[in-house]
């Protein structure tokens, strides 16, 4: 089964407030993304990786070609026209984004932030909590850790509880912004080995590494992005 | 849909042909070059689904606190329509909300919405306590029993961190904080399915803000009401809101989700209120 078509991907950014000038964020982008597969992204800095993740996310919008995203019950959704609302239901249920960077609300713990997703997706809290917490342990992080707010954490430790926030009850569609860029080896192949696992139970991922390595171990294919001209 | 509003507007002063179309965004005025008439709200088209949280930010005099009291019916708009799904008349079809007579406005006010103003002083009634101010909501709303009346406001006041002990305390015995905080149990008491918000942490110091906003994001997630969110503060609509319309000159220039706003505006005056950010 196909989950995601992306044909002739663009972007570009205009810029108002520089004169209108135009910066072309990406162009072309074509690829086909099947059920539990995982395609990396790859290619120089300031290729449009990132953008590219965005884009599907729709965190960017579109400038020209199509982003379809296919449902198990046969619907299929143009993420890059549908509106916002659509867009919300599909991020609520479908389609999982970890970035570099933790986005989470201040002053809610590390338990607390992981434990909801499981709960957003009708766990008990009970069940939820003692999931998160072996995820959390398994990634190394102190138990001490648990009931802080992630962003007194280290960059790493961060770093690891996105992780374990984005794949504990993963949607159908994961996208990973640089999942491991920040992890010393030993975690890293712990992030890989869960990525595999999560993979085999049919989750698609589209991912950006740094690590050759750690894409090698986990991509199914790579699509090379070039610096754009 | 919960809330859709079609072509509303607000024409402050008389009105001449010209008002809507020669006021807004692309001529950077709302006042109507004819009749000098100001123009706080310029055929904004919007809708909510249940449970979505939508933020309208934009600059001072944009029009997006004439906005949310045309929806609240603090302010009648000049024309167009809003409809709530809630809102029906005999038939069971959905009425426009600017056609409800005296009757149909307390029942929308006091069941269907809630406004949370910038000032408790707006939204309290400083002659009676605490208590006594969620009470005359739920009474309202229809709940007559003194129990239950008693038992619903105290679970409110200790939802919002309010000891229970100070329920016949008024008002003015309270700190700002404490005051708005009041303010939310009494418009979460009737059980709205729209929660309006105008500034809701505006002048209150960073921690009590923190606190507001928690509490706030803490109660739509678990009572799922819809929010309309009107704020200045960039910062407050990330926390809080799933999309974000931006206006200027009493019309929205721009409409898209939050972080979508945030990182990719498309409108030159969102793009330069985004880069504003400190």
């Amino acid at each position: 089964m196909i989950r995601l078509e992306v044909k002739n991907l663009k972007k570009i950014f205009h810029v108002h407030t520089q004169g209108g000038i135009e910066v072309t964020g990406f162009n072309d982008i074509n690829f086909e993304l099947k059920k539990g597969e995982f395609l990396s992204l790859f290619g120089p800095s300031g290729a449009g990786k990132s953008s590219v993740l965005k884009t599907l996310f729709r965190t960017y919008t579109t400038s020209g070609g199509s982003i379809i995203f296919n449902k198990d019950n046969g619907e299929s959704i143009d993420i890059s026209r549908v509106n916002e609302s659509a867009i919300l239901q599909l991020r609520k249920h479908d389609i999982g984004y970890v970035s570099q960077f933790l986005h989470i609300l201040p002053r809610v713990s590390a338990v607390e932030v992981v434990s909801q997703e499981l709960m957003f997706k009708g766990e008990s809290q009970s069940t939820s909590i003692l999931k998160a917490k072996e995820m959390l342990d398994y990634l190394s992080i102190r138990e001490e850790l648990f009931d802080l707010s992630p962003l007194t954490f280290s960059g790493g430790e961060q770093q690891r509880v996105n992780i374990a926030k984005g794949i504990i009850a993963p949607k159908s569609l994961l996208l990973l912004d640089e999942p491991t860029a920040s992890l010393d080896k030993n975690n890293t192949m712990k992030v890989i080995q869960k990525l595999q696992e999560i993979k085999k139970e049919g989750v698609s991922m589209i991912g950006i590494f740094h690590d050759l390595e750690a894409m090698d171990l986990i991509s199914d294919r790579v699509y090379k992005l070039s610096r754009v001209k | 849909m919960i809330l859709d509003i079609k072509n509303l507007s607000k024409i402050f002063g008389k009105t001449c042909d010209m008002c809507l179309d020669e006021t807004g965004a692309k001529p950077n005025s709302s006042i109507c070059p004819k009749c000098k008439s100001i123009v706080g709200v310029n055929r904004v088209n919007l809708s909510l689904y249940k449970g979505e949280v939508l933020g309208i930010v934009g600059e001072s005099g944009s029009g997006k606190s004439t906005l949310l009291q045309l929806i609240y019916q603090d302010v009648k708009a000049s024309e167009g329509e809003i409809f709530i799904k809630h809102f029906k008349d005999k038939e069971g079809k959905t009425k426009n909300i600017l056609d409800a007579n005296l009757n149909e406005l307390g029942d929308l006010r006091n069941s269907i919405m809630s406004m949370i103003y910038q000032n408790p002083r707006l939204g309290l009634n400083y002659q009676f306590s605490a208590g006594g101010n969620i009470a005359e909501k739920i009474i309202c709303s229809g709940v007559k029993n003194y129990k239950m009346i008693r038992e619903r406001a105290l679970y409110f006041l200790d939802k919002t961190e309010i000891p229970n002990s100070r329920i016949d305390d008024y008002p003015e015995y309270f700190s700002g904080g404490q005051q708005q905080r009041i303010q939310i149990s009494k418009a979460l008491s009737s059980n709205p399915k729209i929660l309006l918000l105008d500034e809701p942490t505006t002048g209150l110091d960073l921690s009590v803000q923190a606190k507001i906003l928690d509490l706030i994001k803490e109660l739509q997630h678990e009572i799922g009401f819809s929010m309309v969110v009107v704020s200045h503060d960039l910062g407050v609509i990330k926390h809080l809101t799933d999309i974000t319309v931006v206006m200027k000159n009493g019309q929205i220039v721009e409409r898209g989700l939050t972080d979508q706003v945030l990182e990719d505006p498309q409108h030159p005056y969102t793009q330069l209120l985004v880069s504003s950010i400190l």
